[in-house]
Parts: C-alpha cells; sequence; structure tokens
C-alpha cells in the first residue's frame, strides 16, 4: 500500500495529465449525450447574457440591411397571400378539425452568437423554451434552411448550423423530384454536397434544392441552395453534386423557429416502426 | 503566488473575451482560426506548481469549449500544453536557470527567447487541436495546413498582445 501511495506522489504529474485528458475526450466522445446539458453549452446565463449584449451592439451597423431584406420579405408574402385568396373557393367548410388549420407554427428570434470557419459551427438564438422553442425544431431564414435546435434553456437556445458535418438534411431537387441527403463538408461555408441522388435523375446546374418534408422536422419546399456543379464517377450509381447555400451564413441576423403542430403524433407512430 | 492571482484572473477573464467576442467573429478562412487564449497559459509564473498549470489549462480549455460548443475539444488541447509547458521551458532555460520571481514574457527574457518558446507552445497547440477537431473526416495536408495557417495568426496576434503588456514583468 505504501509503494502504492509512493507511486502516486511520484507520478502524480503524468498521473494529472492523463485524468484530465480522459476527461476532456470522454467529453468529446459523449458529445451527444453531454451536449444536451444547458450548462456545458453557449445557452447558458452567462455566455447568453454575455452574446446577447454583445450582438445588440453589432446589430446597429447592419440595421440598414435587416430592413431591406425585412420589406422583400413582406413584400413577397403579401404577393403569395394574394395569390390564395384569389384561388379560394367561396364555400368554406364547416368541419371542426383543428389540425386541418395550421401545420406550422413560426417563432421568430435573432441569431446572436454564429461561426462558419470551424469544422462544426453553431449558432446562439435569443429566445428558449418560455418563447416554446424545444430541441429538434428547424431553423429557417427569409432566405432559406438555417439549422434545427440543438438544446434550449430558458431564454436561448442553440442551433446545429446547416454548416456543421454532423448535420444531414433531407433535400430534394424540386424541378425532378429525387431526393438525397444533404451535407456540408467542412470547407467553403458557401458550399454543402448532395449525396444520393441516382444516376437517372439527371439534374442540372441551376436546379433548386429544397427540403423534402419528410422529416417532422422542416416544412416541405424551404429553399436550400441551388445546383452548382454535377459530377458522377464512372460506375458508380449517384451524382455527386456541390449545392451554392442561399442563405449567407455571414450575415445572418434574423431566423423564424418552426415547429409542426402535431409533431408528437407522427413521431409516435415512426417511433413504432423503429422498435420493431 | 497570491500576488499575482488577481493580475492573472483579470488576464484570464481578458483573454477569454477577446477570443469570444472578437477573434471568433474575424472569419478570414475557414483555414484561419487564430487562438490567443493560450497566452495565459504561456504566460503564467514560473513558479507555478506543475499540477496547478494543468487545472488552469483545463479550465481554459473548459470555458472556452462552453461558449464555442466544441465541449472537450480546446480543453484537450491545453491540458497537452500546459502538461508539455515544463519541458519545453526546461530546454530553452539560459544557462544559470530562471531567475526567481520572474516570468516568461519578452521583458524579462528578451522577444527572441520568447518567440522560440511561445511558437513551440503555439504549433504544439493548433496541431492538436485540429487533429482531434477533425479526426479523421477531413485529410492529413489540409489540417497540417489550417494548423500552420492558423499559428501564423495566432503568433501574429500575440506578438500584439505582448506589446500592449506591461514593460516591467517585476514581483509587483
Amino acid at each position: 500500500m505504501r509503494n502504492f501511495f509512493r507511486f502516486i506522489i511520484r507520478y502524480h504529474f503524468l498521473l494529472l495529465f492523463l485524468l484530465l485528458e480522459v476527461i476532456s475526450f470522454s467529453l468529446i466522445f459523449n458529445f451527444n449525450h453531454y451536449h444536451r446539458s444547458v450548462y456545458l453549452s453557449s445557452c447558458n446565463k452567462i455566455s447568453g447574457y454575455l452574446y446577447e449584449h454583445y450582438s445588440s451592439i453589432i446589430q446597429y451597423f447592419q440595421l440598414k440591411k435587416i430592413n431591406e431584406e425585412l420589406a422583400l420579405e413582406n413584400s413577397e408574402l403579401r404577393n403569395r397571400l394574394e395569390k390564395i385568396t384569389h384561388s379560394l373557393p367561396v364555400i368554406t367548410r364547416f368541419t371542426i378539425d383543428t389540425i386541418g388549420n395550421q401545420h406550422y407554427r413560426y417563432i421568430p428570434a435573432r441569431v446572436i452568437n454564429n461561426s462558419v470557419n470551424k469544422h462544426f459551427n453553431y449558432l446562439t438564438l435569443n429566445k428558449g423554451t418560455a418563447d416554446g422553442i424545444k430541441p429538434d425544431m428547424g431553423v429557417i431564414s427569409p432566405r432559406g434552411l438555417v439549422g434545427v435546435v440543438l438544446n434550449a434553456s430558458n431564454h436561448y437556445a442553440t442551433v446545429i448550423s446547416l454548416l456543421n458535418a454532423r448535420l444531414h438534411i433531407s433535400a430534394r431537387i424540386r424541378e425532378s423530384g429525387f431526393f438525397g441527403s444533404l451535407n456540408w463538408e467542412g470547407v467553403n461555408y458557401r458550399y454543402a454536397k448532395l449525396s444520393g441522388i441516382p444516376a437517372h435523375a439527371a439534374p442540372s446546374v441551376g436546379d433548386a434544392v429544397v427540403t423534402s418534408g419528410y422529416s417532422a422536422i422542416f416544412p416541405e419546399d424551404i429553399l436550400i441552395g441551388t445546383i452548382d456543379q454535377i459530377s458522377i464517377d464512372p460506375g458508380e450509381s449517384f451524382y455527386d453534386i456541390k449545392v451554392l447555400l442561399s442563405v449567407d451564413f455571414k450575415q445572418l441576423q434574423y431566423v423564424h423557429v418552426v415547429e409542426k403542430v402535431g409533431v408528437e403524433e407522427q413521431r409516435e407512430l415512426e417511433n413504432l416502426i423503429e422498435n420493431d | 503566488m497570491i500576488n499575482w492571482l488577481p493580475r492573472y484572473l483579470f488576464n484570464f477573464v481578458a483573454f477569454v473575451l477577446i477570443q469570444v467576442l472578437l477573434l471568433n467573429n474575424l472569419q478570414l478562412s475557414s483555414f484561419m482560426n487564430p487562438y490567443l487564449y493560450i497566452l495565459f497559459i504561456i504566460t503564467l509564473p514560473f513558479s507555478t506548481p506543475r499540477w496547478l498549470l494543468m487545472i488552469f489549462g483545463f479550465i481554459t480549455g473548459l470555458v472556452i469549449d462552453i461558449f464555442m460548443n466544441t465541449l472537450g475539444i480546446h480543453a484537450s488541447a491545453t491540458v497537452f500544453i500546459s502538461f508539455l509547458r515544463p519541458f519545453i521551458l526546461s530546454s530553452f532555460s539560459p544557462r544559470d536557470g530562471y531567475q526567481t520571481g520572474t516570468l516568461p514574457v519578452p521583458a524579462d527574457y528578451g522577444f527572441g527567447w520568447f518567440f522560440k518558446y511561445s511558437l513551440i507552445m503555439v504549433t504544439t497547440h493548433h496541431l492538436f487541436l485540429f487533429y482531434v477537431e477533425a479526426f479523421n473526416r477531413e485529410d492529413f495536408f489540409s489540417i497540417l495546413w489550417k494548423s500552420i495557417v492558423s499559428t501564423i495568426a495566432s503568433m501574429i496576434f500575440i506578438i500584439i498582445a505582448m506589446l500592449f503588456a506591461k514593460n516591467k514583468s517585476g514581483v509587483n
């Protein structure tokens, strides 16, 4: 026993080093588990507060641009509303079906922290569970898809950005309807890779890539980007497609968090399959 | 040892704030991520016990991780350089060793000495950090390139920071 203590005292330096490295690496590898903890991420009180105040100062310099974008979105929504009211049949139905009314609910939020140059990029929003934000909700901006909520505290939420090598999005080519998986490769913040489009799909440059609507996170037809480059290796049965993202993540200021109404029902049903 | 505590506490907060609010927003290219905060570990006094050095390293890395949502990645890299620091310092020591009461800063041991010492520390930290971060997802050479570019950027910021530092370290 005494030898054991002598050993520990003699090598305490090395042992402490190994211990701390083991702790660090277990934090890295248990990423998903610990990352759900509110205290060890940027949505905790202190870092959220700091980021919020800092970004509200920085934001003044971009007010003009934000206003322009808002005006643009407003007029587009007005146009869409005009179209709908004209095409609507005159007779209204008299059904008492709450699900038929609204499929998605949108919550506005401001981006208070953002990065584009890391391998795993995250955003922090200034809204949290107090405003109805929950993990696994989608985040979109007027220009297109932004990411998925990872974690929410009372007043802040962290979002896995589309520019995060860990995020895979189910995407569809709008023109042809073929769908595949979209993933960022960690190099250029303007481009992502779409894989899983079969060789007979014949996509063309400039086609829009949108969300497929198969997941319970995003509505259908949210713009992700446009096809920029198409290549296929001889003998391969799937295309390698480079997608120019429609959202400029460096300029991101205001976003909408999307909640699918009745998502529990869909998840419950889908879990039944997974359990089999 | 109590004397330098408030000063280093201030340094710690300042470095973390500069890193989190300024340098992390400096999006020059996806290959250039300067990390100034390790200057905190680089400039800790010679007399810091080795175990305390590593504890400080771990805490610094963890705080940066919490802000950047990269739990464990920065902590592992800072613990690694805190572990190596005594060995690096002893291999760079002047003939008659380090004087008591001095700090590892350019004011005490000259600019050339500090540059060599911090370059080794920063390079080690960045290589470790970027390889752990990427973990087989990118190819070897692009990470190497990223580490080199970021090391140059970090060194520039470290040198600028040291120009702002107090000229005399002294024992307070």
